[in-house]
């Protein structure tokens, strides 16, 4: 649809190193690869979703993403601007156009501030509106996310986590920004909950004409909402591509692993009895794929050689597999 | 910030304080000492420092001397308040210094964090290497001798007090993430720090300052006690002690009354020192006041009569409600549970956060906390004994026996000091006569059990040390590790990832089929229900609405709320689909509607929804609900018969 139209967001060969230099004795410290080698681009309008278990690098990634972190190596453009030095230029300006909604709502929103004051905070700070505007801004923000005017004056504590959620929506959405990360934005939330916030952000995304990057570690959630979907293993993509695509015809053992797990009403879940379910030590990461070691499908090459996102057989559908899954899922 | 919520906020916060009995008979007792000491020049007292030879050292209740003279004949009552006076004036004063300094520094440094931190903690810490009082006569040797120099002494070796606290507050809170969402609203960063930061810290740097004031009292006393404070004649508290030394054998009233007095000054501070900082900060509370029994109370108007049921099942709750009181008023939050497990049946409890499934669960094994909740009525029966009668000793021979429980959090249940392997064994030898050596073997049995790899090893692992999955696995050990009839599990996979929520899920299946054990079972999630639970009963608002074999119940459910519960539920391959959210939310515990209580949020409501009360009825030999419109149609006819 969009082909032609520049990507508002390219994230090129992104790496986060946590840890890295000397103590103040001179010995170094030994370093974690939270994020390395990601790349891949959103267009305007789209949803990307991302998913993978905690741990994975999905909200280190985010952050970065949001200009709220700096990437160790590699670059992300944001509508073809380096993000980082506009970030270091003016982070106003970046925050106007980037906005970010947090996994746990009540310690996203400050204790001590009303609602009011908090949602008052981007009208004011980044679009120095005046006082009759703000109000009329925040009246509609707050119509957009549901929540009654009666609310303003109350504080954090006194929501449910859901109506919690919907101020810290209507926060990010306040200053009307053009991309808004989420990072878990459902998963603090009761299922009932989660499909109201749900409903909620096709919504905003259809009304303010938004682009979405959505995180979550929940399968089932991210096929809701997205079009395009990332699956991140250990600190890398695994496999990226259209939805539909990724849930019927994975590529990866990870994902089908995955799929293998989502639980859904009236469904028995079947995962192999040696599947240990957990990652690999991040202070000694294995030298191939990182899956190797709960992979079905693993051999020595799998081991040796670290595999590279390449295509897997459908338009911009990429796996880093060496022997992806054969056949398609059941769930179609 | 509208001024009337913020005055209804202080007002009732007095309100709290003057509810607990310490911090009031505190607070009088201080603000009589501060009045007296305030209106002291204004009384019709003797001059102070009036010497009177003749007069030396008489008794209290003297004539014309209250409370008797000292060793020079000074009138020791006009002394006293005017001794206070300084007293007060100059632990005040040094408290308001410290508090100042410290916190800003604290703040300062818990903010920037790096070298600008480091810098600021190594020299609080070189403060802190000395001996706290030694380091004041250090300080007041240099400067001198006198109250001033005193004054400054004492405020600066509180300082680090003030600002390692208020860095660890300031560090925490910097790390939370209104913080990102305050920047991302266009904060700079000092306004991040004295807007969002500072009014988080405020309530801790009260609370600090009440809780030293009285130390920095006692510390100017000491100081002054030594000559090093108030200089002759000026009188403060610390100095007529160290006056009333010498005659401390013939005339010991001099030196007792001042003494007295730093008691009771002291002691009141402190006591409502607490009473603030219990107010201010609930999760510091000492608990001292009120702490919670070791057990549910039980306060039934009537004692049911056993239920047939409770002879064959493991688990059989009737009738059971629970309520909180709160001052005058008794809320409900649940009312009239029935529920009945089998023999190696697992039965499934769901329903929204705050729907009740948790104080039911709490509710069998006594772990309501009282106050402020109590079980009002029903019946609890466990393998046909009835709970509510039995014993404490017979409870504690349950809990982590014969019925176990695994929580959301595994580290509610792990204590992050001892290594797994310890409290497994502590678990265990708690119920059985095993020595040390057998126990571990059966602690590393267990782990094996619950499929954690090389178990020898992991019995060293400190809870922190595994991932939430491996600790999630470690607590269900511990849940199997005496042989339980019945785990009461709730939301044990809620707060992990999908794939270790399917492994814990299939390990819990499997043990209960090994080891016959039965489960209750709670969750929010319709989807993860089908994977364990033989049975599902459906909660909301603390009722069961609906009851019935699981598959039954997911293929056709009979009430609007489980159908909509199931319905939320995102399905892999049905992306496509619009989710079927239920709007609005629950109704707040103790404000259920008449009727029906679902009826605000059904689709299907009609006005005789709105009267009376619903009773849970049977729709055929497995299933009941509690709705007068069940979804069924063939059913609907049944019920209506
Ligand atoms: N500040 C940090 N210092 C060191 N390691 C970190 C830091 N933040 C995250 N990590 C590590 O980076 C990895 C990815 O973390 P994160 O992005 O939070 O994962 P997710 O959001 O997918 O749960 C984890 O191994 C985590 O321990
Ligand atoms: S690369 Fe090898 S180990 Fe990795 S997922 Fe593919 S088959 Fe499995
Ligand atoms: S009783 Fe009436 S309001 Fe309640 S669930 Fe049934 S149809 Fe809906
Ligand atoms: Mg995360």
């Amino acid at each position: 649809m969009h082909e032609q139209t520049e990507p508002m967001l390219q994230a090129q060969d992104v790496e986060r190193l946590f840890g890295a230099g000397r103590t103040l004795l001179g010995r170094p410290k030994p370093a974690v690869h939270a994020v390395q080698g990601v790349s891949f681009a959103v267009r305007k309008g789209e949803i990307l979703g991302i998913v993978g278990e905690s741990g994975c690098g999905k909200s280190t990634l985010a952050r970065i993403l949001a200009g709220l972190d700096q990437a160790s190596a590699g670059k992300v453009l944001f509508q073809g601007q380096d993000l980082a030095a506009a970030v270091r230029r003016d982070f106003k300006a970046v925050a106007r156009q980037i906005q970010y909604v947090f996994q746990d709502p009540l310690s996203s929103l400050n204790p001590r501030k009303t609602v009011r004051a908090i949602l008052e905070t981007p009208l004011r700070r980044l679009l120095g509106l005046g006082r009759e505007e703000r109000e009329r801004r925040l009246q509609k923000v707050i119509d957009a996310v549901n929540l009654r005017p009666e609310h303003l004056d109350r504080y954090p504590h006194e929501f449910s986590g859901g109506q919690a959620q919907r101020i810290a929506i209507a926060r990010a959405l306040a200053a009307e920004p053009k991309l808004i990360v989420l990072d878990e934005p459902v998963s603090a939330l009761d299922v009932s909950v989660q499909a109201q916030v749900l409903n909620l952000l096709d919504d905003l995304k259809a009304r303010f004409g938004l682009t979405y990057l959505f995180i979550s570690h929940d399968l089932a959630v991210v096929e809701t909402i997205s079009d395009r979907v990332a699956v991140m293993y250990f600190g890398r993509l695994a496999e990226i591509g259209p939805a539909q695509r990724i849930f019927t015809q994975p590529r990866h053992h990870y994902t089908r692993l995955l799929l293998d797990s989502a639980p859904a009403p009236g469904k028995a879940i079947m995962v192999p009895e040696s599947e240990s379910g957990e990652l690999p030590d991040p202070y000694n990461p294995p030298v191939g794929c990182a899956f190797a070691a709960r992979c079905p499908a693993a051999d020595e090459l799998c081991r040796t050689r670290h595999p590279a996102l390449e295509p897997a057989g459908a338009p911009k559908h990429l796996a880093a597999c060496y022997h992806p899954p054969v056949g398609s899922t059941a769930h179609e | 910030m509208s001024s009337s919520a913020a005055s209804q906020g202080r007002v009732s916060a007095l309100g709290l304080l003057l509810n607990n009995r310490l911090a009031t008979a505190g607070l009088v007792v201080l603000v009589t000492i501060l009045l007296l000491a305030l209106i002291a020049p204004l009384l019709p007292l003797l001059d102070p420092n009036a010497t009177s030879p003749a007069n030396r050292l008489l008794p209290p209740l003297s004539d014309g001397h209250l409370l008797g003279t000292d060793a020079l004949g000074r009138d020791l009552l006009s002394r006293l308040l005017h001794g206070a006076r300084v007293s007060i004036a100059v632990g005040v004063s040094a408290t308001l210094i410290a508090a100042f300094f410290g916190s800003l520094i604290g703040l300062l440094s818990g903010y920037a964090r790096g070298w600008a931190d480091s810098l600021m903690m190594r020299g609080i810490d070189m403060l802190m290497a000395f001996p706290y009082i030694l380091l004041a006569l250090a300080i007041v040797a240099v400067l001198g001798p006198g109250l001033i120099n005193a004054l400054y002494a004492i405020a600066l070796i509180n300082i680090p007090f003030f600002a390692r606290n208020i860095r660890g507050v300031t560090l925490g809170l910097a790390r939370r993430e209104f913080i990102d969402a305050a920047r991302l609203s266009g904060k700079s960063r000092a306004a991040i720090l004295f807007t969002e930061i500072l009014p988080n810290v405020l309530p801790i740097i009260v609370i600090t300052m009440s809780t030293t004031i009285g130390w920095m009292i006692l510390e100017t006393a000491g100081l002054s006690f030594l000559g090093l404070g108030a200089q002759p004649p000026q009188a403060d508290l610390g100095s007529m002690l160290g006056d009333g030394r010498s005659v401390l054998f013939n005339a010991p009233h001099v030196a007792i009354i001042p003494g007295v007095l730093i008691f009771l000054l002291v002691m009141s501070i402190n006591l409502l020192g607490d009473g603030i900082r219990d107010v201010l900060d609930p999760r510091l509370k000492s608990g001292a006041l009120a702490r919670p029994m070791a057990r549910t109370a039980v306060e039934r108007e009537s004692v049911p009569e056993k239920p047939a049921t409770a002879k064959d099942a493991v688990l059989s709750l009737s009738g059971l409600r629970t309520a909180f009181g709160l001052g005058q008023r008794q809320i409900e939050a649940i009312s009239g549970i029935d529920l009945h497990i089998g023999r190696q049946e697992c039965l499934g409890l769901v329903g929204e956060s705050g729907s009740g499934k948790s104080i039911t669960a709490m509710s069998i094994m006594g772990l309501v906390p009282t106050p402020p909740g109590r079980i009002v009525g029903g019946s609890i029966y466990f393998q046909g004994e009835d709970l509510l009668e039995a014993n404490d000793r017979r409870i504690r021979e349950l809990r982590g026996g014969p019925v176990s429980h695994v929580f959301q959090d595994p580290l509610t249940t792990l204590h992050p000091l001892f290594t797994v392997g310890d409290q497994l064994v502590e678990a265990i030898r708690a119920h059985q006569p095993l020595r040390r050596p057998q126990a571990e073997k059966k602690a590393e049995e267990l782990l094996e059990l619950v499929r954690i790899p090389n178990p020898r090893r992991r019995l060293q692992a400190y809870p922190h040390e595994l991932s939430g999955g491996m600790r999630q696995r470690v607590c269900i050990a511990m849940a199997l590790a005496n042989d339980a009839e019945l785990i009461i599990a709730d939301e044990p996979t809620t707060a992990l990832d999908v794939t270790v929520q399917a492994q814990i899920l299939m390990l819990m299946n499997k043990l209960r089929h090994e080891k016959e054990t039965s489960i209750l079972f709670i969750t929010h999630d319709f989807g993860v229900i089908s994977a364990l639970s033989d049975r599902v009963a459906v909660m909301y608002a603390g009722q069961i609405v609906e009851s019935g074999p699981t598959k039954e119940v997911l293929e056709s459910p009979a009430h609007p709320y489980t159908r909509k519960l199931i319905d939320c539920v995102p399905v892999l391959g049905q992306g496509d689909r619009q989710l079927d959210a239920i709007e609005g939310g629950p109704p707040a515990t103790g404000e259920r509607p008449p009727g029906c209580a679902f009826a605000p949020r059904c689709a299907f409501a009609r006005d005789a929804c709105k009267r009376g009360e619903i009773a849970l009825q049977p729709l055929d030999a497995e299933r009941e609900v509690r709705c007068l419109f069940p979804l069924d149609v063939k059913r609907e006819a049944l019920v209506h018969a």
